[in-house]
This record gives C-alpha cells, sequence and structure tokens, in this order.
C-alpha cells in the first residue's frame, strides 16, 4: 500500500509542474493584457508595471522565477487587477468560503444521494422507487443558475426568510441557499448512481448466500451489498469534491459569496494573471491529491486494484 | 499678484458655505441611519492614485475628501479647500486649506497634498491615472509620468502647513471642476510608507473624508462608520453605509425589493415596467456618457471606410430612435453629437440631421452610396466589432439590419473586453462599439477624444478640429468653438453616433440626498440621510 502511494505520489509532482508549465504559457499567448485598458498606459508607467510584475522578461525566466517564487517561498505574487492585496490574501479570503458551503454540499448530497440511492434500490419498483427516480431527474435537469435566482425570489422576496446573498461564517443562513443550490445535482447523480450499482450487487451471488443463511436483512445491505456498491459512486466523489471545494461561479455570482469560483473566472478574464495562475495551481493540486485519495480508498476497498 | 476669481460660477463656490445635508421640511429622521447600496463587483483598490473605476471612486469619496467636492447639481463647492486664489496670467492657484483632521487625529496638511499629487505621476506607482494630472496641465506632469524627470518638479507646492499652491502650463478653464476627482485626493505619507501596498486594508487605513473604513470583506461587503473626526461630522446625518456586492443585476433588484438594499442599477430593459409599478422609485436622469461605432481609418483600416461617404450613408442610415426607443427603453437619447447633451455649456451643433425625417435619411444614404460605387447588387463588407454585453449584441443586430438593405453587409464580431481593447489599441478592427464617460462636466472631456494624439482608436486627424480644442484651452468662451469641432465630426463622420446614456435606478423612498442633477453622478454618502417611512 505504501509503495502504491509512493508511486502515485511520483507521478503528481510533475503533473502539477507541467500544469504550471501549460497554464502559464497559454497565458501568456492570450491576446490583451492585465493592462490593456481603454486608455494606452504611458510607456514609463506601463515599464514599470511591467517591471513591477516581472513581465518583461523572456517567457522561460518568468516561468522560472514564478516556480521558484511559489515552490521555495509560497508566494503567489500581488495581484495585477486587486493591488492592494496579494494573491495569498486573495484565495485566503475566498477559498474558506468556498470550502465550507462546498464542504456542507458535499456532505449534503452524498447523505442524500446514497440514502436515495440505496432506498430506491432496496424498494426497488415499488411508488418510493419511482419517487427516489423522478426528485434525481428533477434535480438534474433543473441547473443551478434557473435554481439559485429562485431560491432568492421564494425565501428571500416572498417569505422574507433568508438573506439574498453575501457571506458570514458565524451565521449559517446565509450558507443554506447556496448549499441547496449547489448540492441538488450532484446529490441526483449520486443517487442514480448509488441505485443502478446497489441494484447490481443485490442480484449478485454472495448477497443470496447471505439471505440463504438466515442473515437479518439490514445486515445483508449494510454489511455486504453497500461496499461494493459505493466503489462506482467513490470514483465518481473524488472530482465532485473537488469541483465543489474549489467553488462554482454560479453560486458566486448569484449568491455574491466572495469565493473563489468566480474570483478564478474574474481573473481570466482581467487577465489577471497571478490570480489565475494561483487559482489553477490549487484546483489542480486538490484534484491531484484527491484522485490520490480516491485511487488509495479504491484499493482499500477492492483489493483486486492494487496490482 | 493675486486676485479673486472674477467668474461667476468660481465666485459662488468661494462664497457659499460648504454643501451640508439639509433635511427636508417635512421629513422625519429615522433612528436608524443607514444606507445599503449596491456594487456590481468588488472594490478594486480603495488606494485614490490606483483606483480605476465609478465604484472604487464612491468609496474613496467616503474615506477621503479633496480640495473640492461636488453639489447637488454638479458644481464645485470647498472640500478641504476653505477658499482659492488664482493669479492674473490663471497659472497659479494658491488654495486656503481648512482645519482638518486625519482619521487618527494628525492635521491635514498642504504637504499631503503634495505628496498624494506627486505620487500619482510618479511611474513607480504605477497609477494607471497618472494622465488625469497631464490633463489638469499640471507643471512637469508629463515629464515626469514619461520618467524623464523627477516627481519633486511637480508644480505643486506646500507654503505652508495650510497654504497649498498648483501651477499649470496653460490656463485651464476646467481645472478647478478637476478637483472632485479622487487622483487629487490627499494620502497619508506616514501610512503609505508603513504598510505599503496593504495600507488601503481594514485597520491600516486613515483618511481624512466623513467615514471610516469598518470593514471590507473583498466582493461581499464594504462597510463604512461615520468618522468623528471629520471636520463636519456635525452636519453628517447618516451613520453607516454599506456597499453590498451583488454580481447579478437581476438578483440585485430581488434584493432591492426585499428591502436589503437601498439603491440598486435597473437591468437593462426594465425600467418601463418598473417606472410603471413603482414610479416614486424607479428614476432615470442623465448620464455622462457616449456611445458610438468607430470607423478604424488608420492604415490598417478598410479601404471602404475611407471614402467619407460609405461612412456617411452608415451614419444617416442607422435608426437610433428605434435602438433606443425599443432596445434600451430606458431614458437613453439617440445621439447626433459626440459630446453628451447635457454637458455643461454644450450648444449642441446646428448642422445635423437630426430633424430629417428617416425615409429622407435612407435616401439619402442610398445615393451616396451609389456615388461611392455601392449598393445592394455591390454590398460593402465590413465587420462590427463588440465586447460580450447583451445589449451591445442587440444593438450591433439592429444596425446589421438598418444597413444590409443598403448594401453594407456588416458581420459581427463579438470579443471579450480584453481582446477588445486590445484591438483597439492596435487599430485591429474595422468597425468598433465604443463608449465614453465623461471625466469632468466640460465638453472637451469628450471632444479630446478625436485630437491626433487623443486615444482616438479609429486614428482620424483633422488640424482644424485640434487647433479649435488647443484655442478652447484659453478662450472664455468656449461654446462656439466646441459646437464648430462637434460640426467637423458631423461632416468627417471619424464615427456614428449612437445613443447618450442615462442612468436607471431604483432608489428607495426612504433615501433621500441622492444628487439627480449631476451629469456624472457623483454623490457624497455625507450628504444623504434616512426618513421614517
Amino acid at each position: 500500500m505504501f509503495a502504491f502511494i509512493l508511486r502515485r505520489l511520483a507521478v503528481a509532482i510533475p503533473t502539477l509542474l507541467l500544469l504550471i508549465i501549460f497554464s502559464f504559457i497559454l497565458m501568456s499567448v492570450a491576446p490583451g493584457g492585465p493592462f490593456t485598458g481603454e486608455r494606452a498606459l504611458p510607456p514609463a508607467v506601463l515599464a514599470n508595471l511591467e517591471a513591477q510584475y516581472g513581465l518583461n522578461d523572456p517567457l522561460w525566466l518568468q516561468i522560472w522565477n514564478y516556480l521558484v517564487a511559489v515552490v521555495v517561498h509560497f508566494d503567489f505574487g500581488p495581484s495585477f487587477v486587486y493591488p492592494d492585496r496579494s494573491v495569498n490574501q486573495l484565495i485566503a479570503n475566498g477559498f474558506p468560503v468556498t470550502l465550507t458551503y462546498g464542504g456542507t454540499s458535499f456532505v449534503v448530497a452524498v447523505v442524500t444521494g446514497v440514502a436515495l440511492g440505496v432506498a430506491a434500490a432496496i424498494w426497488h419498483n415499488t411508488w418510493l422507487d419511482y419517487l427516489a427516480v423522478g426528485i434525481s431527474i428533477g434535480a438534474q435537469v433543473l441547473p443551478n443558475f434557473v435554481m439559485a435566482p429562485l431560491l432568492v425570489l421564494v425565501f428571500t422576496l416572498w417569505y422574507r426568510l433568508l438573506p439574498g446573498g453575501g457571506w458570514s461564517f458565524n451565521d449559517p443562513s446565509f450558507w443554506i441557499m447556496p448549499v441547496i443550490a449547489l448540492s441538488t445535482s450532484y446529490m441526483a447523480s449520486i443517487a442514480r448512481i448509488t441505485r443502478s450499482s446497489m441494484l447490481e450487487v443485490l442480484g449478485s451471488n454472495h448477497i443470496r448466500t447471505a439471505r440463504a443463511k438466515g442473515m437479518p436483512e439490514h445486515r445483508v445491505i449494510l454489511r455486504h451489498a453497500l461496499k461494493p456498491a459505493m466503489l462506482p459512486v467513490i470514483s465518481y466523489l473524488g472530482p465532485v469534491f473537488v469541483s465543489m471545494i474549489t467553488g462554482s461561479v454560479v453560486i458566486d455570482i448569484y449568491f455574491s459569496t466572495g469565493g473563489i469560483g468566480k474570483a478564478f473566472v474574474d481573473s481570466a478574464l482581467n487577465r489577471d494573471y497571478a490570480v489565475m495562475m494561483g487559482v489553477t495551481i490549487l484546483i489542480g493540486a486538490l484534484t491531484i491529491l484527491f484522485n490520490l485519495i480516491v485511487d488509495v480508498l479504491y484499493a482499500w476497498i477492492d483489493p483486486k486494484i492494487r496490482y | 499678484m493675486t486676485k479673486f476669481l472674477a467668474t461667476t460660477a468660481l465666485i459662488g463656490a468661494l462664497a457659499m458655505p460648504a454643501f451640508a445635508v439639509e433635511v427636508a421640511e417635512g421629513d422625519t429622521l429615522a433612528e436608524n441611519q443607514y444606507f445599503n447600496y449596491w456594487l456590481l463587483d468588488a472594490i478594486k483598490s480603495l488606494d485614490p492614485a490606483l483606483n480605476t473605476d465609478v465604484e472604487g471612486s464612491a468609496s474613496i469619496r467616503s474615506l477621503f475628501e479633496g480640495l473640492m467636492n461636488e453639489d447637488a447639481q454638479g458644481e464645485m463647492v470647498p472640500g478641504v479647500a476653505e477658499s482659492f486664489e488664482v493669479s492674473d496670467d490663471g497659472l497659479t492657484y494658491t488654495f486656503t486649506l481648512r482645519e482638518a483632521n486625519w482619521s487618527n487625529g494628525e492635521p491635514v496638511t498642504a504637504e499631503d497634498f503634495v505628496y498624494g499629487w506627486q505620487r500619482v505621476v510618479t511611474p513607480e506607482t504605477t497609477s494607471e491615472y497618472a494622465w488625469y494630472m497631464e490633463l489638469m496641465n499640471v507643471v512637469n506632469a508629463t515629464q515626469i509620468v514619461a520618467g524623464e524627470m523627477d516627481p519633486s518638479e511637480l508644480g505643486v507646492r506646500a507654503v505652508d502647513d495650510r497654504t497649498f499652491e498648483v501651477t499649470l502650463t496653460t490656463p485651464t478653464p476646467f481645472f478647478i471642476n478637476t478637483l472632485s476627482h479622487v487622483t487629487t485626493f490627499p494620502v497619508p505619507r506616514a501610512v503609505v510608507e508603513e504598510h505599503g501596498n496593504a495600507w488601503t486594508q481594514p485597520g491600516n487605513i486613515v483618511g481624512n473624508g466623513a467615514y471610516t473604513l469598518a470593514s471590507h470583506n473583498l466582493g461581499v461587503e464594504i462597510v463604512f462608520q461615520k468618522n468623528p473626526e471629520y471636520w463636519d461630522a456635525d452636519n453628517v446625518v447618516m451613520e453607516t453605509v454599506r456597499g453590498i456586492t451583488v454580481n447579478d443585476s437581476n438578483v440585485a433588484l430581488t434584493r432591492y425589493q426585499a428591502g436589503e438594499l437601498d439603491r440598486v442599477q435597473i437591468p437593462a430593459g426594465q425600467y418601463p415596467r418598473l417606472a410603471q409599478e413603482s414610479p416614486d422609485e424607479a428614476i432615470s436622469v442623465p448620464r455622462g456618457c457616449s456611445y458610438a461605432y468607430v470607423f478604424n481609418l488608420s492604415d490598417k483600416g478598410p479601404e471602404a471606410l475611407k471614402d467619407q461617404r460609405v461612412r456617411e450613408a452608415m451614419a444617416l442610415s442607422l435608426n437610433r430612435e428605434v435602438m433606443v426607443d425599443q432596445i434600451l427603453q430606458g431614458g437613453q437619447r439617440p445621439a447626433y453629437s459626440w459630446t453628451h447633451w447635457a454637458i455643461a455649456g454644450f450648444a449642441e451643433p446646428s448642422e445635423t440631421f437630426e430633424d430629417m425625417p428617416y425615409e429622407d435619411r435612407v435616401a439619402r444614404a442610398r445615393e451616396l452610396l451609389e456615388e461611392a460605387g455601392y449598393g445592394p447588387q455591390n454590398p460593402v463588407r465590413l465587420s462590427l466589432q463588440y465586447n460580450t454585453d447583451e445589449s451591445h449584441r442587440l444593438l450591433a443586430v439592429a444596425a446589421q439590419q438598418f444597413w444590409r438593405p443598403l448594401g453594407i453587409e456588416v458581420t459581427l464580431n463579438n470579443v471579450e473586453w480584453a481582446v477588445h481593447t486590445d484591438r483597439l489599441q492596435n487599430q485591429d478592427f474595422e468597425i468598433a462599439r465604443y463608449a465614453w464617460c465623461a471625466d469632468y462636466n466640460e465638453a472637451s472631456t469628450f471632444l479630446d477624444w478625436f485630437r491626433t494624439d487623443g486615444y482616438n482608436s479609429g486614428k482620424w486627424s483633422n488640424a482644424e478640429f485640434d487647433e479649435l480644442l488647443v484655442e478652447a484651452r484659453t478662450a472664455d468662451d468656449t461654446a462656439p468653438l466646441y459646437q464648430r469641432a462637434e460640426e467637423i465630426l458631423a461632416e468627417e463622420v471619424p464615427a456614428v453616433w449612437v445613443y447618450h446614456y442615462s442612468l436607471n435606478e431604483m432608489i428607495s423612498p426612504a433615501i433621500k440626498g441622492i444628487p439627480r442633477e449631476n451629469l456624472l453622478n457623483t454623490w457624497y454618502a455625507k450628504d444623504l440621510y434616512r426618513v421614517e417611512q
């Protein structure tokens, strides 16, 4: 197991390096720059800006300097568009927000999705199954950019129950709508995957054996069916977790959470190179990390994978 | 050899007490004085030298105060400057500062202005608004911005703690009007030097405005609290001001209706409905911006556009009335001049086709095109570039439809903002959507754009036009000069004017004091108050 993890880590680091280098190159060939505004800047001001951000160096040197700053000093540099803040500060501001509503959404989506899927499989072809399938299809076809303004309309304008947006770590009433909007479609997918995988496992030989020897049904489900049925769900959850905790542009825009998802998109539109690279690295590293965790979990659940 | 100024507007500024909030008769003040206003996006910078946008400016006007402020009509009223004198040659302005304090209790001195102004032009500060000091014609600004001279050579001087002196390269009739712009605000040197770029963050920032920064959660909320150190604090009624970011204008409107916001901009196309439903709350006032389709007349531009008849035909056949009345629907006005119609002292050019019926315009356009050798059988093919925005797209589609029957086939080219501006600056376009907003309330803020060495993305050039603008800098009566300049633009058609902006907002009836007659829509939180509903 340890060797397996080491092997995967050995691949992860060059992957991340390649990601940084390619993103940097792609970014520098995109037309326009962080300082192309409506007015052309005076040459001396532009020269100073470029010197301050190292943009007048050759590309390879820029990449090298950037790698050194990030790897050695863990410094993502100053933001181009928010001159009062550094990228580290911007990430430190936005990421906890996203992590909070994204993590909560993940838990909500997994718990409700798995419960719904398992229930549908156990009571296969009953009204409960139809209801669960109906809910999950409904939730999947309702995109979050429709759901978000709808939630604000209902809970903020009509019932005046929840704040229409903004963020507070201390007041969970700010979290409720973002969590509902973000988790529903994932919940639906998880429910559908769980249901079909559970149905398959419930039809297999070892379950029939367990039932034949008189094992109580709840033990059959919890001990013998759920674990193997979770394999496809877990492989789905790795990337989902990353995309949830690294933020959703839609959630950030409609609920003005100040999360990192919108910051990422804005940085690309504004050509805020530093923020764009910082968030790319964050998302890239998390993706690699959680894929690794999923692989380890996989290997732990199913020894066949450990090759 | 100095004297008090002779023009009436400026005497007014001197004689009048500073503009303070006046609670109207019959209004009962609400117990809780707070104001929540909408921000579309995160505030990029609270540094007066680094700020580049309107929302940032409004915040900075709460936290800092410059020499002059604007009143509800946009007239200049004293800020930190109690009075000023101007020399006979119109080149030296001497400001007497009032007794005012920074929020940390230190006095505001002339030295703070000297430092603030020098800081803007220092290339190392990397101020994107360094050009503003050039526009103001401050001595040596251009050379310092170009890196050819030391910032200490800037034409500003602290005569003593309460006397600030500015020297200009040329008499500048609008100089006083430039002083309410945040770029000219004083900056506390000690704080900037202690914290560097982080000096504007909560806990660090020290200002001389009517408010202090209570908190700033970037992209979520910025909160201002009344500053007890402000010199006119006794006359400030509003206690707490919150700028709340909502990135979607429709959600912002919903939150306004839920009472979470007191002021929002109305999303495109919704003004007529809201004006009918809530006539007390929906307002439409002129906003000092003009929208145009700019032609690329540089060497890189298309051959067809070099023919003035083609350009004129395009200007004639664009049905602005339909664009404004059917698409925008928010009190905008069809444009027949580059300068916004509501700019102070601006006389619209006499010879426009504004009064010509649309059918006649189209007929005339056909003739012109035919003379130029084009028509439906032999169409002109051009591309129209615009940046991503729903209303830009709708207007471009409409323009395409107006031009097509005449034999002007326009393909639409949508690009994101960064690409759009990049191409504009490199003359890498054929026709481009463009808009300009006034920096100060005087026609030159628009006309300067088309000077040969102005921003002028299409590279149109006309010697007489350039001369008129130079002449206007020292003229007693600028109106005929600007009018003639607009006539030249109308004759040569370097761009098609489309419409003049309006500002459409929902404002809570509980909030009083938001100016509606100031073309630049400059507002000060200190002038607002909340009434009992």
